[in-house]
């Protein structure tokens, strides 16, 4: 156990640092869920990561990375954060599908897709639930139909998150009609500009349109399309939603950030505040460095050669949980102001928390619900028996 | 072997500390079951002498104490899985104490004949060291000890239980003995003056919170073991009672509060040397959040035990007492909590922070 970064890791930091102070829009971007203009303002910025070699920092050179180690990533994640830097639009292909495609593409389809998705010349979104196929995601009925040399798709897919302005999506597909249950999924890649494809955004609780309704008639991609073999679906999601719970998805700079914040809030308010409240705000200062230091424990495993296994679920339960307290004890400390729109007036330092603690509302509902996270614990980390 | 640095950033125990850990785990899984517990609780000793003996024959007396007095001159991180094995077992006999905390203290203070020949016998495991510290308001195990390390006024005492009115203060915990102590104190028996004292004491708080977050994580994950294993077994409706969601969801969320202390408790270990507001305020978030995966855990396990977890029967008890007792150990969450403000209000914020500490270059 050696809690100090090396020579090479303090150099490393100061690199990313200066690159960031150098390139990171000094105004934020606007919302890439709320317009096109935003949506492509975030992908210029991506193109611009790409450009510096800091789009994906673990993954190999040839596709546009550094092949670097996860604990270089972590230090990059913190200073990228530490800069503010735009949220990543394409968090869907470089945090889940890249990893996947990494793992189980073919050495064309790594060429092909890799690349373009370093580069932010194409963003990704999901295409996993369906109406009828929510925490049950073995129920997916669209199906994926082979034809010749393409298949041929057919469903209605929901809950797409950027897929109202995205280029491409990846959705788990019924590849053999008469299957059930897991057997018979395959993982598939379409264009959402493909024709017979139609996109209807979903408003969410805060009015933008994060996510979408994707509905497919008869639309045809190449075989080329499927990422493993037929039938492999369920194992390569089950990949892909190990790497989203488990590491890349909510790096921990994300949080110890907003801590930061949430404790200058405390600051400026802490005489006008019940004790209470300094409670919560040192609880969460508490769970970010918490959730930083389980994250580097993992890192450290990980690099010796481990697997990610059930503490994807630990980290999912805790970090979506965290979130939640975090902003409330900052709408806490905001007192009767929480409930104003930065336009108002009288909104003072009320900041981006009333969003922030909306999109932390659905920490416990995306990427496998709480309660099935819950579930995964019990069984496969304690043992216990399946219903 | 205290330090194996590989020079850069790495969480993982070395094989010697999983090694160490590993022997201590499988002899209090032979000779600390609760079916031991049970007998030495019925025969009212203070220790079960053949289990003291096998602990004592581990050597791990003088883990902490430095090479050149006689010890192995291992530093906290080597001993913290050690304590985490004594929380699981719910060891009765002052492993973490004597070993952890008191005689590390004896020794590190300037040696003079009387205390030189204590700490000698203390490390031939002929004896114990029980530590009066201003931060608990009683003396454990001060009964069975061969000497009283006692701080009054700021300075340290070194007195022979005989010399002291010892004043027994039962505990619910039946394996917990503690005392207050009366007279006895004088200019000679001082052993360590205000100057002197002062440092050495703060380090003796750091690790007794960070041995007893250890116990704690410990006894926590030992909740969770056992009403995992009643669940698996005990039927209702036609089906093991682990098969309900209602049960399952309690025990991960019990489990979710281990994983999530764990971490900072390890990471407090690897850095108590830097003595500053940094390490202070992770020792004092793992003894915080260690309390509090014990408490739910405990409450959990009483919970799915149903009717048996209230009942003297079932082992889940001895736990829950232990866990009560060890909260307000080495400081309470209210002490704990203003060492976390004070680093929290005063230190550096952010994400580039997480390891930093007052000595560090920027």
């Amino acid at each position: 156990m050696d809690l100090t970064y090396s020579p090479d890791q303090k150099r490393f930091r100061h690199e990313v640092r200066s690159w960031m102070e150098a390139h990171v829009p000094s105004l934020p971007l606007p919302s890439f869920d709320a317009s096109r203009e935003g949506f492509e303002a975030h992908r210029e910025w991506e193109r611009t990561l790409s450009q510096g070699r800091w789009g994906m920092v673990t993954w190999p050179e040839t596709y546009g990375g550094r092949g670097l180690d996860l604990i270089q990533w972590l230090i990059f994640e913190e200073e990228y954060y530490r800069a503010g830097a735009p949220l990543r639009v394409n968090q869907n292909g470089i945090f889940l599908l890249g990893p996947t495609l990494m793992e189980y593409g073919t050495p064309e389809q790594k060429a092909r897709f890799l690349t373009a998705m370093a580069s932010g010349d194409e963003i990704w979104a999901q295409a996993w639930s369906e109406p009828q196929a929510g925490s049950d995601l073995a129920a997916v009925k669209s199906s994926a139909v082979r034809d010749g040399d393409d298949y041929v798709l057919k469903g209605h897919k929901i809950w797409s998150s950027r897929a109202v302005f995205a280029d491409w999506a990846f959705g788990l597909f019924r590849t053999d009609p008469a299957s059930q249950r897991h057997k018979g999924l395959s993982l598939v890649f379409f264009p959402l500009d493909a024709p017979g494809v139609r996109v209807q955004p979903i408003a969410q609780i805060d009015g933008e349109t994060g996510f979408a309704e994707i509905f497919l008639e008869d639309v045809r991609v190449p075989a080329f399309n499927r990422l493993g073999g037929e039938g492999e679906g369920w194992t390569i999601c089950m990949a892909t939603a190990g790497f989203e719970r488990g590491l890349m998805l909510r790096s921990p700079a994300r949080f110890q950030v907003a801590a930061r914040k949430l404790v200058d809030l405390y600051k400026a308010h802490e005489h006008e505040v019940e004790p209470s409240v300094r409670e919560a705000v040192l609880r969460s200062w508490m769970d970010t460095e918490a959730y930083a230091l389980s994250i580097y424990s993992t890192a450290s495993r990980l690099a010796a050669g481990g697997h990610i296994g059930a503490e994807a679920s630990t980290n999912k339960i805790f970090w979506s949980e965290m979130d939640i307290a975090l902003h409330k004890a900052a709408l806490s400390i905001l007192g009767a102001r929480a409930e104003l729109l930065r336009s108002a007036p009288e909104a003072g330092d009320i900041g981006r928390w009333l969003d922030g603690y909306f999109f932390s509302l659905a920490g416990p509902i995306y990427a496998g619900s709480n309660e099935i996270q819950r579930n995964i614990i019990a069984e496969r980390m304690l043992g216990l028996p399946r219903a | 072997m205290a330090f194996r640095g590989r020079e850069t950033m790495d969480f993982r125990f070395t094989e010697e500390q999983e090694m160490t850990a590993g022997v201590v785990r499988d002899l209090l899984a032979d000779l600390c079951q609760p079916a031991d517990l049970r007998r030495l609780m019925e025969s009212g000793d203070a220790r079960d002498a053949n289990r003291w003996e096998k602990i004592s024959e581990m050597g791990l007396a003088g883990a902490l104490v430095g090479e050149e007095i006689g010890g192995l001159g291992l530093r906290p991180v080597d001993f913290v899985l050690v304590a985490e094995a004594c929380g699981y077992a719910c060891l009765p006999e002052p492993l973490v104490e004597n070993a952890g905390i008191a005689l590390p203290l004896l020794a590190s203070l300037t040696q003079t004949g009387t205390t030189r020949f204590v700490v000698e016998r203390a490390l031939a495991g002929e004896i114990t060291v029980a530590l009066g510290h201003s931060a608990n308001p009683f003396i454990a195990d001060a009964d069975t000890a061969g000497a009283l390390l006692i701080e009054r006024d700021s300075a340290l005492h070194l007195v022979s239980p005989g010399d002291v009115h010892l004043s027994l203060q039962p505990s619910i915990d039946p394996f917990r003995r503690l005392f207050t102590a009366e007279g006895g104190l004088s200019e000679a028996t001082r052993v360590a003056g205000n100057d002197e004292a002062a440092a050495k004491l703060a380090s003796a708080l750091d690790r007794g919170a960070l041995f007893t977050a250890a116990q704690l994580l410990g006894i926590a994950q030992r909740c969770v073991d056992l009403a995992v294993a009643y669940a698996r077994e005990r039927q209702q409706f036609g089906k093991p009672i682990g098969t309900y969601q209602a049960v399952k969801h309690q025990l991960a969320t019990a489990q979710v509060k281990i994983e999530f202390a764990r971490p900072v408790l390890y990471a407090a270990a690897a850095t108590i040397d830097h003595a500053d507001r940094y390490s202070r305020a992770r020792i004092s978030h793992a003894k915080l959040v260690a309390s509090e995966a014990a408490d739910v855990a405990a409450r959990t396990a009483i919970q799915v035990h149903g009717a048996m977890g209230y009942s003297w029967e079932v082992d889940v008890h001895f736990f829950l007492k232990r866990a009560i007792a060890l909260t307000n150990w080495w400081g309470g969450p209210a002490f704990h909590r203003g060492r976390i403000a004070e680093r929290v209000l005063n230190g550096e914020l952010g994400p580039e922070h997480t390891f930093t500490h007052a000595a560090a270059d920027a």
